[in-house]
This record gives C-alpha cells, sequence and structure tokens, in this order.
C-alpha cells in the first residue's frame, strides 16, 4: 500500500511543479479582477458612468474557507491498494451533493485510471486537519481539487517509478492507461501488484506535474453518481441503517416550544412497562443538547407510543409568547440606518422580509451513540466532525482521543449538519443510560425543535439619476445565525474575528465576503445586524445563510429600477453589470429561455444574476400565477401560482461532473422555487406551527416546472468553484421577479403566501408528536 | 407476543411483536430490511413506499397485525426479483437519468413510480403530467424534474 500526500506549499518550487504554481497563479488572478472589470464597463455604451468597487471582488468566502485548508493540505492521502483499486478517505461530509463522484473522477483522471477503480469512504474526524475537515460554504471541491491531484499524481509518478525499477528498463517512454503502466518495449504491469514495492516508509517532499485540461478523460464529462446502484437497491446505508450491537432505537419526548426542557416525569413507570421499552429518561437542556425524555425501546414505533404516553412538566423555553410579528418587530428595531438622502437624485426604497423557513433534510437528526466509562463511539452525518468531536469528548467529560466520531453517508444537509445536535444528544443518553442508542428524530420535532433558516429584512433603498444609477444601499437585518460550529473557530483564526455571545462578528463575516452587488450602481453599501443571543432560536445555513435573500432584495429593485427608467430587465442587467461573466449567463440564459416572448396574461418571465463561490449564474423563469393554477386543488397539498419553466445558466469555473452539477442546479432551483413561494415556519407563541410536509410546503411534484433546463458554460477556470448551494439565489430572485411580472404586485415578504390564512390545521403541541396512522392499507395504489 | 406471517420479497417469514408496531418498524427494526425509510412516519413524505400485493403503500401506516398470512410484501430490495432481472426498469432509469442526490428517498420514490405506471397501464393510458403531478413523495434534494423524466422512459420499458 503506497500513502502520499500532496502539499500545496511545494507549488511555488521550480521543476516539475511549475505547472501547479502557474495554475494557482492563474487562479488568484482570476479571483482578483477588479481593476479588468472596471476597464470592461468602457466597452458597453449603455451603461452607467459610476462605477463600482467592493472588496468581496477580490476576497470572498471561498477564498477563506479554501486558505484554512492549506496548512494541512499535506495531509491529504490517496492509497494503492493491491487489487488495483485507488482508496481516498475523504475528509468531508456526502450528503447528496455529489463530492464522492466529483472527487473520484479527479483522481481517475490523474491516475489514469477508470473511475469504478477509486473508492471515496468518508474518513473519521481527524483532528490534525483542523480546517480541513468542514463541508459547508459549497466550498469542498474548490479546495480539494488541488490537494487531490497532488496526492493522486504524486502517487502516480511513485507507481511508474515502482515500475521501471521492477522491470528494469529507462524512465522514458512510459504510457499509463487504465491502471496498467506500459513500457516502450511493450512489457507492463498493473498499479495493484506495484502497491507494496512502490510504498515509502515516511511521508518526503516532491513536486508533483500535474495534468493540463487538455488531458482530463473524466473531468467536464458527465457521470453518473457512484452510488447510484446501490441507491437504486436500497443498499445505501446512513447512519440509520448501520447495526451496531445493543444500539436499540431511542426517541426523545420534547418540549411544547421552542428549547423548552423537561423538568420531572410523572408517570415514569407507566411508560417503563410499557410493551418494547427499556428505558426512559430526562435529559436535561443544555446549550448543546436539545434534551426531554429519552426513551429507549425494541423498535422506533414503540418509542413514538411512550412519547404519547408521557406525562412531563415542562420548563418554559427561550422564545415562549412570541410570534412572527414579535420577531418582525425586533428586527425593525435594529435595521442599521441607511445614509443621508440626496434630494437631487430620484429614489426607490422597499424593505422585504424573509420568514423563519425549515432546515431540514429527509432524513431527519440522527446519530448511533456507544458510550462507556472510558471511551465513546459516534455514527453520524456530520460536517464538522472535528469539532463535534471536541464538544463531544468536552460534554462527556472524556479525552479527546477516547471519542471516536464516524462520519455516515448523510440523507440531506442544505448545512443542517454542520451542527452535530443528534450526535450530542445520542452521546448524552448514551452516557446517562450507560447503554449504546439509536437516536432519531421524529419528523414533527424535526420541524419544531430542528435548526431553522433565521427570520431577517432587507431594506434597499436606490437613488438614480436620468439612466444613471448613483448609489445602492441595503441593511440587512437578521435573527442571529448559530456560528458555535467549527466554521465559527475557523473563522476567529483565519480572519481574526472575534468570538461574541451573539456571534455578529462571525455574521458580518461572511456577509462581508459573500454579499455583493455587481452592477454599476455607483456608491454600494451592505451592511448587516443581527438580534439575539445565538441561542433563542436554534439557526443554521439552510443552502445559504444571507445570499438568496440579499439576491431577491437586490434583483426586485432592480426590476424596478428598469421599470423607472423604462427599460426592459433583461437589457437593463446587460448594460449595468459589471462582469463579464455575469454577461455570458445573462445572454445563455436569455437566449434558451427566448427571453421576451409572448406570453398569456397571468403569466410572466423573470430573471436574475448571482455570484457567488467563484462562480456566475443567470436564471430565467417562467411563472403561471392565473386563476386555474393558483385555485386548483390538492388534497392536504398547497398550489399557488406554478413556475413552469426555468433555463438556469451556470458557470463554475471548471466543471468537474457536468451531470452532478446540473442536478445542484435543480435541487437548488427546487429551493429557490418553494423559499419564493410557499416553504416558511409560523412562529406563534414560542413554537412552530408547521409538524409536517403537509405543512411545510417544500416544493412538491405538482409544483415542478414542467421544464428545467441548466446549461452549463465551458471552463472559464482551471479550478472548480462552488455548487450546492449555488442554485438557490438566482432562482428564488428569478421567481420573485416573475411574480411580480405577472402579478402586477411587488412582493415584500417571503414566501409570498406566508400571510395568508394558513392552509393547515396545525398539530397538538402536547403531546409532542402525532399518532402514527393506522389507515395505510386504505391509501393504495 | 403474538407472532405475525406474511410474504416478504418472495419468501414467508414470522415475526414475534406487538400487534399496533407499525410494518416500517418490523421490517426495519426486528427483520433488519432497511431499504424502506422513515421520513416522517405519518404516511406524508412517503419514503417507505414499499408494495402490498403489488399496490403501493406506506407501512408506518399499516399496523403488523393487519398483514395477512397471505399479503406479499414487497421492499426495494425485492423489486428486481418481481421481473426476474438484475435491475427493475424503473431502477435502471434512475441509473441512466442520474435521479438521486442523497437517495434517502429515492427507495420510495421508485416504489411508488412502479405503481403509478403500473396503475395507469392497467387503466390502458399512457403516464401523464397530472399522474405525475399526483406523486406525494418529498424529494428534499429537489430531484423531481428527474424523477419525471426517469418514469416516462421507464414506462416505455415496462
Amino acid at each position: 500500500m503506497a500513502g502520499t500526500g500532496g502539499e500545496l506549499g511545494r507549488d511555488d518550487q521550480a521543476g516539475p511543479a511549475r505547472a501547479v504554481s502557474r495554475r494557482r497563479f492563474i487562479g488568484y488572478l482570476i479571483a482578483a479582477p477588479t481593476l479588468v472589470a472596471g476597464a470592461q464597463l468602457a466597452v458597453e455604451p449603455a451603461v452607467a458612468a459610476v462605477p463600482t468597487h467592493q472588496a468581496v471582488d477580490e476576497y470572498d468566502l471561498t477564498d477563506l474557507l479554501t486558505d484554512a485548508t492549506k496548512p494541512t493540505a499535506h495531509l491529504i492521502t490517496v492509497e494503492v491498494n493491491a487489487d488495483g483499486t485507488v482508496s481516498f478517505a475523504m475528509p468531508r461530509a456526502e450528503v447528496g451533493q455529489g463530492i464522492t463522484t466529483a472527487v473520484a473522477m479527479t483522481i481517475a483522471d490523474e491516475m489514469d485510471l477508470p473511475l469504478d477503480r477509486v473508492r471515496v469512504s468518508l474518513a473519521d474526524a481527524r483532528p490534525e486537519l483542523v480546517w480541513n475537515q468542514l463541508t459547508g460554504g459549497s466550498n469542498s471541491m474548490h479546495s480539494l481539487f488541488f490537494p487531490v491531484r497532488v496526492a493522486a499524481a504524486i502517487a502516480r509518478e511513485q507507481l511508474v517509478s515502482a515500475a521501471v525499477q521492477t522491470l528494469g528498463g529507462a524512465p522514458g517512454g512510459v504510457s499509463v492507461r487504465d491502471g496498467v503502466i506500459t513500457l516502450p518495449d511493450g512489457r507492463s504491469v498493473s498499479y495493484g501488484s506495484l502497491a507494496t514495492a512502490a510504498a515509502v516508509p515516511r511521508t518526503r517532499l516532491v513536486g508533483a506535474r500535474l495534468k493540463p485540461r487538455s488531458h482530463y478523460r473524466l473531468i467536464g464529462t458527465p457521470q453518473g453518481r457512484v452510488d447510484a446502484l446501490d441507491i437504486v437497491t436500497g443498499r445505501k446505508q446512513f447512519a440509520l441503517d448501520l447495526d451496531v450491537p445493543g444500539a436499540l432505537p431511542t426517541m426523545v419526548c420534547r418540549a411544547p416550544t421552542i428549547n423548552g426542557s423537561a423538568l420531572a416525569v410523572n408517570n415514569r413507570a407507566q411508560v417503563e412497562a410499557m410493551p418494547g421499552i427499556t428505558d426512559v429518561a430526562i435529559i436535561p437542556h443544555t446549550a448543546f443538547v436539545p434534551g426531554g425524555v429519552a426513551v429507549r425501546g425494541e423498535t422506533f414505533g414503540q418509542c413514538i407510543d411512550a412519547i404519547r404516553a408521557l406525562d412531563v412538566s415542562w420548563g418554559p423555553g427561550s422564545v415562549d409568547g412570541k410570534s412572527d410579528a414579535d420577531v418582525l418587530a425586533d428586527l425593525g428595531a435594529a435595521e442599521l440606518p441607511l445614509g443621508p438622502a440626496n434630494p437631487a437624485a430620484s429614489t426607490l426604497e422597499e424593505r422585504f422580509t424573509f420568514y423563519f423557513r425549515p432546515g431540514d433534510p429527509l432524513e431527519t437528526n440522527c446519530a448511533i451513540a456507544d458510550v462507556r466509562p472510558t471511551g465513546a463511539e459516534i455514527w453520524s452525518s456530520l460536517k464538522s466532525p472535528i469539532w463535534a468531536q471536541e464538544q463531544i469528548a468536552q460534554n462527556l467529560g472524556l479525552p479527546v482521543t477516547a471519542v471516536t466520531v464516524h462520519v455516515t453517508q448523510g440523507g440531506g444537509s442544505f448545512g443542517r449538519h454542520l451542527f452535530a445536535d443528534a450526535a450530542f444528544e445520542a452521546a448524552a443518553i448514551s452516557q446517562k443510560l450507560g447503554k449504546p442508542v439509536k437516536l432519531m428524530w421524529h419528523r414533527t420535532d424535526n420541524f419544531r425543535q430542528g435548526r431553522v433558516h433565521p427570520m431577517c429584512t432587507s431594506r434597499v433603498r436606490v437613488t438614480y439619476s436620468g439612466r444613471n444609477v448613483l448609489s445602492f444601499e441595503q441593511r440587512h437585518t437578521s435573527v442571529g445565525t448559530d456560528f458555535t460550529h467549527g466554521l465559527g473557530e475557523l473563522l476567529s483564526a483565519t480572519y481574526g474575528t472575534e468570538p461574541k455571545q451573539d456571534f455578529l462578528g462571525y455574521s458580518q463575516t461572511v456577509f462581508n465576503l459573500s454579499a455583493n452587488v455587481p452592477y454599476n450602481f455607483g456608491a454600494v453599501t451592505q451592511a448587516l445586524n443581527e438580534i439575539y443571543d445565538y441561542n433563542t432560536f436554534n439557526t443554521s445555513s439552510v443552502r445559504n445563510i444571507y445570499s438568496p435573500e440579499v439576491c431577491v432584495a437586490k434583483e426586485l429593485m432592480v426590476d424596478r429600477l428598469a421599470d423607472a427608467m423604462g427599460q426592459d430587465p433583461f437589457r437593463f442587467r446587460r448594460a449595468f453589470l459589471r462582469d463579464r461573466r455575469l454577461r455570458a449567463v445573462l445572454q445563455k440564459a436569455a437566449q434558451v429561455g427566448r427571453w421576451g416572448r409572448a406570453m398569456a396574461p397571468g403569466t410572466a418571465q423573470g430573471i436574475a444574476v448571482h455570484k457567488e463561490y467563484k462562480g456566475r449564474a443567470a436564471c430565467l423563469v417562467e411563472i403561471d400565477c392565473t386563476p386555474a393554477t393558483v385555485s386548483r386543488q390538492v388534497e392536504n397539498g398547497y398550489t399557488g401560482p406554478r413556475v413552469t419553466r426555468v433555463v438556469y445558466a451556470v458557470d463554475v469555473g471548471l466543471p468537474i461532473n457536468p451531470l452532478g452539477l446540473k442536478a445542484q442546479m435543480m435541487g437548488g432551483i427546487m429551493d429557490g422555487i418553494a423559499q419564493a413561494l410557499t416553504y416558511s415556519l409560523h412562529l406563534r407563541d414560542g413554537h412552530f406551527l408547521e409538524g409536517s410536509w403537509d405543512n411545510a410546503y417544500y416544493t412538491r411534484q405538482w409544483n415542478t416546472p414542467l421544464e428545467v433546463e441548466v446549461i452549463v458554460m465551458p471552463p472559464t477556470s482551471d479550478r472548480p468553484g462552488g455548487a450546492g448551494e449555488f442554485g438557490v439565489a438566482a432562482s428564488m430572485a428569478a421567481t420573485a421577479c416573475a411574480y411580480r411580472r405577472a402579478t402586477g404586485t411587488m412582493p415584500t415578504s417571503f414566501p409570498v403566501n406566508h400571510d395568508l390564512p394558513l392552509g393547515f390545521t396545525p398539530l397538538p403541541t402536547v403531546p409532542p408528536i402525532p399518532p402514527s396512522p393506522t389507515d395505510g392499507l386504505q391509501n393504495t395504489f | 407476543m403474538p407472532t405475525h406471517t406474511f410474504i416478504l420479497n418472495g419468501q414467508s417469514v414470522s415475526v414475534d411483536c406487538e400487534d399496533g408496531v407499525r410494518l416500517l418498524w418490523v421490517l426495519r427494526d426486528l427483520l433488519g430490511v432497511k431499504g424502506p425509510k422513515y421520513g416522517c412516519g405519518l404516511g406524508v413524505c412517503k419514503a417507505c413506499t414499499c408494495h402490498i400485493n403489488g399496490r403501493a403503500f406506506n407501512p408506518c401506516s399499516v399496523p403488523v397485525a393487519d398483514i395477512q398470512p397471505s399479503d406479499e410484501i414487497t421492499t426495494i430490495e425485492g423489486l428486481a426479483a418481481t421481473v426476474g432481472r438484475d435491475l427493475h426498469p424503473m431502477q435502471q432509469a434512475w441509473i441512466d437519468f442520474d435521479v438521486a442526490q442523497c437517495g434517502y428517498c429515492q427507495p420510495g420514490q421508485i416504489m411508488a413510480a412502479v405503481a403509478l405506471v403500473e396503475e395507469a397501464r392497467a387503466s390502458g393510458r399512457p403516464i401523464t403530467d397530472a399522474d405525475l403531478d399526483g406523486l406525494r413523495n418529498v424529494c428534499r434534494c429537489g430531484t423531481y424534474p428527474r424523477i419525471r423524466e426517469a418514469i416516462e422512459a421507464a414506462a416505455q420499458q415496462m
């Protein structure tokens, strides 16, 4: 077995590494095009003469996250196995975003291997990686691309050297194909048979000659997911599918209000005597453990029955009595002031409200924990496993080295698994009971006590004179975002951000490194303020924190500006954009989507752009707001307007797997549609009303567009940008813009149905979860 | 404790369990059949969709005592065998169209899709957009457009 390390620190060496150095250098050049962008504005005669410059143009969140991984890039290793396969224990989480496939393609290309001989697994928590085991900010492929290739290239060169040494011969003229090394005289040897001979006793620093882009055979070609067969046959294993001896089903009876805690169980003996139940125990609510009353039993079904039978005395929660309107008032009071008005200019101003929305993947929070007096073993989908390991050790009073954290395949995340709530809770329960547990949250708990996208407002004021935009001011005000996960520590260490109780320092860093206005709108200011301590509500990134909301507010105001100047929304954007790549995706989306085609009354097109993660995106949406469509009846379902067609043009720099990239954009589009039109949580009296997928209206088939076309632009870089969250902002904004044009009304609160009468009867809060249905055989088809 | 007998993926199985335990937990927790997933336990998300005597149903919503000894339960693990192949055409279409992302909901999606196509075929008509709109399975990754494409393609092969 050969283990090799790739280190970016070697890039600046002369010799074989020069190609790397050049490519990275270009990468940085591509990352810093501001002055060029400014100069390009001159070729657009229709553009206003008041250019805009923002610091985020030069250094953004992607740069920060990637920079944080560089000191430990040499710890990224690939292994060559005797059976001819190559293994990579990836220090990132796979939650559906497809990075196991993209990374396998990258390794296969660099090593001249067939894709099916690369095995990508998920690494256990590795504390020595420090900041290099965090899956977030759509950063994985951007940060892994070079280290993985360097490691793979070094392995390949080492194998070639071993082949020459073993067979005897000159090093020149050797060819490699499909894991077989062939010497000029025709003799050949496979990777697998050299795995031992190529091994080195210790890591040494060597240069790596990376393949030029023109030599890629897999990168840039559409490849199906490496786990597709396992998925369609039911063999893919998620945390709850693992068999850990003694880890019986365990659930928690949760408080009727957010962050409430259990004070006493009034019928413990009765519940303990229920069929199948083995344990009942109070788990205190802490800063890290949601808690309540844990029940453990033979089946999850019996745990559900036990939870419903529990009589618990509950303490207060963190937001008792509060409703949407209270939070909205608190946000309004905290909004940072806009600059002084300019009486000589025309002014447009609007405030947009974005309600709470769930952070739920389809797999509910879950984890397996086996805590013993001397150590603990944890299994869960974790995007920040090093932090989780450290915190679990602290919570349990164990040394970090006594805690093993396995990262399982995740059934979705969207940011949720940056937090380790289920792992913390499972560990606490296992320690208290002295038994292994397989913890699963009920769906209703996930909605009501789970993590949510923070409610926020975005106020925008634009001034213009004639056909020039003079200023664009945006004041974003949000319920505090929780940064207690590893990203917070990363920001402290990398960016010098001071930790605070309310984490505003972290939030502002993320905001300042992501919010942008890609137009020549003169003086641009964007600022964030937050309310409440971080643990007042349980918040997290939900496929972005700020970008979709910032983008929606901005793009709606762009449409208003276009109207005010009597210009078409597409042509206005094309004229004012100060970025060549954005103009290219905008042009592509408009062309493929046939922007401006005749639309029936009550229907309309909308178009919007977004820049983030080193990428550019433009989305064209067609929406149907006709009464016939809005009034469609679906039993226990919400219909409303339907987005009928989406065209999405995306430039991610270097697309690794266009098929997977299109899938990510498609998913982001479904999120964008939901967030604009239907998907939110209603806060009433200290709890969220939604308790099932028939209450929280994520996109369903009846609201799925009949046509979705994603166009992957040709490479504009030697490095991949981000994808996981990149489909959301532009599609949400385009949907909002299309809604405005179809209805002739400016939507100012999102989703647009949030303030309509509730479309469902809220489930009770005591007991906290509904009974399991019994009518399954009456609903077959 | 009562014993419950039924046919699971072509094999007769017996399990000792309280009458009221829903079939999903009998499959997953007692029989170790993990293809059907828990997504809500309320008959809403449809992640656990399986077949009973060839019709789609949600085992999270059926007490095990309601299952008769002659009932044939098919989970995703047993789907291919119902057509005597390594993969059912619907599973193959899922691979061909690279439908899955995280994959958690997809066993249920596939089982529902097969029943939808069979139902349309039984009434002698092709799959329509209205049929596809009627699928209630939640996919939080948002794979819906590819699900529609895959179903339409598989319907030609079934």
